[in-house]
């Protein structure tokens, strides 16, 4: 029998039989392990995938970050806090299971700062009223739920483990947000409006936040096979419009979709077409907030780099010193 | 190497492991970055034990772990594959005989 081993069997038999030992590993639905051998397009989405969401929740701390200072309560800011504290947790962890792929974090930081990686388009539009956060809350996190919770079962082990953590903390997340929003409805004229006029900028960006439209995913089948992804962006979409109507109703806002109705017979609501060609246009860097949204980064990046340079220098003189009262 | 190499150089790559109650081992969370033991103690806190995830923490220089080989057909988990009579199951006692 050939093995990987094997010196004696031609390279050709070798990389065959790992991977239909990859292949069989996928079909038995268990999970790829950061040293088991793995196709190389499979290693070059987890990396493109998980880089992405890892930079998504990093820059997804700025819109929200934005309304730390300006919080209405201290209950607010204590909750907006922990709430861009988890984001950058989120970020960390997703690192974290990129680094099992062989790649390094400052790399993906520096692909992030050139433009090479893409973070989710969803991060490029403005906070402009206090609504905003709790609709981000509601939306925002509430699609990011319908997206990472078929994740938590990704073939990829640490990738599947860092979903499981977040997904717990998301579900705190979306209940804020609605919670928020259901105590400004409570209030003021104003402040329905207010909520009405957040709800009415969020909808279609919140919608985009599953992908393309499934005849224009091209990566999507691949990943499905590979059991990266479990779900069609078009599935979870509708999953999440069908979870969010009623939610609608309940905090009394109207959803900006004329098209939207129950649909008895598919059991599911039908809802108009986001305008794709917006998506296009915001991935690619033409949004409301991309430009803003570097600069910031890039600018944290090299304020921070004397704060990564002073811990490096300290850590440097402690070793030296340790090593000193060692010898002597 | 020279104090301005290492400053260059990214912090250090940490294995993070977590007990989260009396009376649990340890078990991996992930990793992180930090500069130096303590530093990664700290972050460790911060991105693992936000919620009371933990009462304990242990952080290990990543390039300090051994590990097994990948290949699951490496025979370095053969001796434990053929001895079943390792297993209770492998031994048929009567049904009538208690507690055993």
């Amino acid at each position: 029998m050939s093995t990987a081993h094997a010196a004696a069997s031609p390279d050709s038999d070798a990389v065959q039989e790992l991977e239909s030992q990859f292949d069989a590993t996928i079909a038995r639905d268990q999970r790829i392990e950061p040293r088991d051998w793995m196709p190389e397009g499979y290693r070059k989405t987890l990396v493109r995938q998980i880089a992405q969401h890892a930079h998504s929740e990093i820059i997804g701390m700025q819109p929200e970050g934005e309304w730390i200072t300006r919080a209405p309560s201290l209950r607010r800011k204590s909750i907006l806090f922990a709430k861009v504290q988890d984001e950058a947790g989120h970020g960390l962890y997703l690192y974290s299971a990129a680094e099992t792929l062989g790649i390094d974090r400052a790399e993906l930081t520096q692909r992030l700062l050139e433009g090479r990686q893409k973070y989710s388009s969803i991060f490029n539009y403005p906070t402009p009223s206090f609504a905003d956060v709790g609709v981000i809350g509601w939306f925002v996190d509430g699609a990011a739920i319908c997206n990472q919770v078929p994740l938590c079962r990704s073939s990829y082990g640490p990738y599947a483990r860092a979903m499981v953590r977040i997904c717990k903390e998301e579900s705190f997340h979306q209940r804020q947000g609605y919670e928020l929003l259901l105590t400004m409805m409570r209030g003021t004229r104003e402040q329905r409006e207010m909520v009405q006029d957040a709800v009415d900028r969020w909808w279609w960006a919140s919608l985009m936040m599953f992908g393309p439209p499934d005849d224009d995913s091209p990566n999507s089948a691949q990943s499905m096979a590979w059991k990266i992804k479990r779900h069609s962006n078009d599935e979870l979409r509708q999953r999440f419009v069908d979870m969010t109507v009623p939610q609608a109703a309940k905090l009394g806002v109207t959803l900006p979709d004329p098209e939207l109705r129950w649909n008895e017979e598919r059991g599911h609501h039908d809802y108009g077409t986001p305008d794709y060609s917006e998506l296009k246009r915001v991935i690619s860097g033409d949004g409301p907030c991309n430009a803003e949204r570097m600069e910031r980064r890039r600018a944290a990046h090299e304020e921070g780099a004397w704060v990564r340079e002073a811990a490096s220098a300290h850590a440097a003189k402690q070793a030296a010193r340790a090593r000193a009262e060692a010898a002597a | 190497m020279s104090d301005t190499q290492n400053e260059k150089r990214e912090w250090p790559l940490y294995e993070v492991f977590v007990r989260g109650k009396r009376g649990l081992n340890h078990v991996h969370v992930g990793s992180l970055h930090a500069a130096d033991d303590q530093m990664a103690l700290t972050h460790a806190r911060d991105l693992y034990t936000r919620r009371n995830e933990g009462v304990s923490i242990w952080v290990v220089r990543s390039e300090h772990i051994a590990a097994s080989t990948r290949d699951e057909k490496d025979p370095f988990f053969a001796p434990s594959a053929d001895k079943v009579y390792r297993h209770p199951t492998f031994y048929d006692i009567p049904d009538d005989v208690p507690h055993i």
